[in-house]
């Protein structure tokens, strides 16, 4: 999927330009989005480290345990055959609690070493498992509590009530989560049918 | 409501080191060793990335995006979405670099608390890039099969992307 998706950003991007007499500039943008993307893996370098060494304090002090707890509830629903004591499911629960507290700086590396774990457990190791799938998503329509970094940016555009925004982002993340769980729940389900019919 | 936010990670991090200590671990040694995992894990992103990356540079600068924001702009008026802020719907799935310079800028050409400025808050505050979150999250760990994930998240978007309109205009306040 991800190849058709690329070469289609790529060729209609080509036949935009030759519409709108935007060569020069495409032409520029290719080269820089090469070093564009050095300095975001960076950038992403930096936070995964930083993240990788607390969660390794985290997990031999038993935090992770302990938030573990907490938030099983919670998994449950979501990832109602995975082990609750397994390591995956101790950084699913980091993951989702950096998430409800709107550090998605955080939540990205969390999430990876999550993503490691399920890739442990997964069978086939090139083909995502259905934990992995409800897991990408779930982060893809990310649940903050706190939205932190929308909060600041109305602020320093001189909102009344930066925080106002908050109920609505609830319900509409909160939406957007359960329909894009259902949604990937039905095409794993499909799938696995089609698989069983052939 | 702010000034907890802004406590918050300081706390998080301090509270990690604490518990750690409090229960006899070599909390520098640990913490180093944690991080070097890291860097293993960020150099596997960089491939994936930069494709990403090339991508969606070109979508931007060639204009590509504007012609499908376009091709969109019918359903503004079905979804209730701004004309303005239709832009960023298309835009956030796929750079959140990109989305968040026109958030900015939607928030200093409407303000804020502007119906523009609320739709396009709702919208930062409840979406994620799930082209980037897809990219990295699978290229950690060397999936190429990705399934339904695309799919099922673009619909997670679409949700979103609808109940902004939906509940700032009905949370009036």
């Amino acid at each position: 999927m991800i190849n058709y998706i690329w070469s289609a950003m790529v060729v209609f991007s080509l036949i935009a330009s030759f519409f709108g007499g935007t060569g020069s500039g495409l032409s520029e943008a290719i080269f820089s989005s090469a070093s564009d993307a050095v300095s975001l893996c960076i950038r992403l370098a930096g936070t995964i480290c930083l993240w990788g060494g607390l969660m390794e304090i985290a997990e031999q002090s038993g935090l992770t345990n302990t938030v573990c707890r907490l938030i099983s509830p919670i998994l449950r629903l979501i990832f109602p055959k995975m082990d609750m004591k397994s390591k995956a499911a101790r950084a699913i629960s980091m993951n989702v609690t950096a998430n409800l507290l709107g550090l998605g700086n955080a939540a990205t590396p969390l999430g990876l070493e999550a993503m490691k774990h399920l890739q442990s457990e997964n069978p086939s190791k090139e083909k995502a498992s259905a934990d992995m799938v409800k897991f990408v998503v779930m982060n893809s329509a990310a649940f903050h509590l706190i939205p932190t970094t929308v909060a600041a940016l109305r602020r320093d555009y001189g909102s009344d009530n930066p925080f106002d925004i908050m109920l609505p982002s609830w319900i509409s993340s909160a939406a957007a989560l359960t329909v894009g769980l259902t949604a990937a729940v039905i095409f794993i389900r499909i799938s696995e049918v089609v698989k069983w019919r052939k | 409501m702010e000034k907890i936010t802004a406590y918050l990670l300081p706390v998080i991090t301090a509270v990690i080191i604490i518990f750690g200590l409090a229960k006899g671990i070599k909390v520098f040694d640990c913490f180093t060793v944690g991080a070097a995992k890291g860097m293993k894990t960020a150099v596997k992103l960089l491939p994936p990335l930069m494709g990403l990356v090339l991508g969606v540079t070109m979508l931007r600068s060639s204009g590509a995006l504007d012609v499908i924001t376009k091709m969109l702009s019918p359903l503004a008026e079905l979804t209730g979405i701004p004309a303005d802020v239709m832009p960023l719907t298309v835009l956030s799935p796929i750079s959140g670099s990109g989305s968040l310079t026109m958030f900015e800028q939607i928030l200093k050409g409407f303000g804020p608390d502007s119906p523009e400025g609320r739709i396009a808050s709702v919208i930062m505050g409840s979406t994620e890039t799930t082209f980037y979150a897809v990219t990295v999250y699978y290229g950690s760990v060397g999936i190429r099969k990705s399934g339904c994930t695309v799919p099922a998240a673009l619909i997670a978007d679409m949700t979103s992307f609808f109940l902004s309109a939906l509940t700032v205009t009905v949370f009036d306040f």
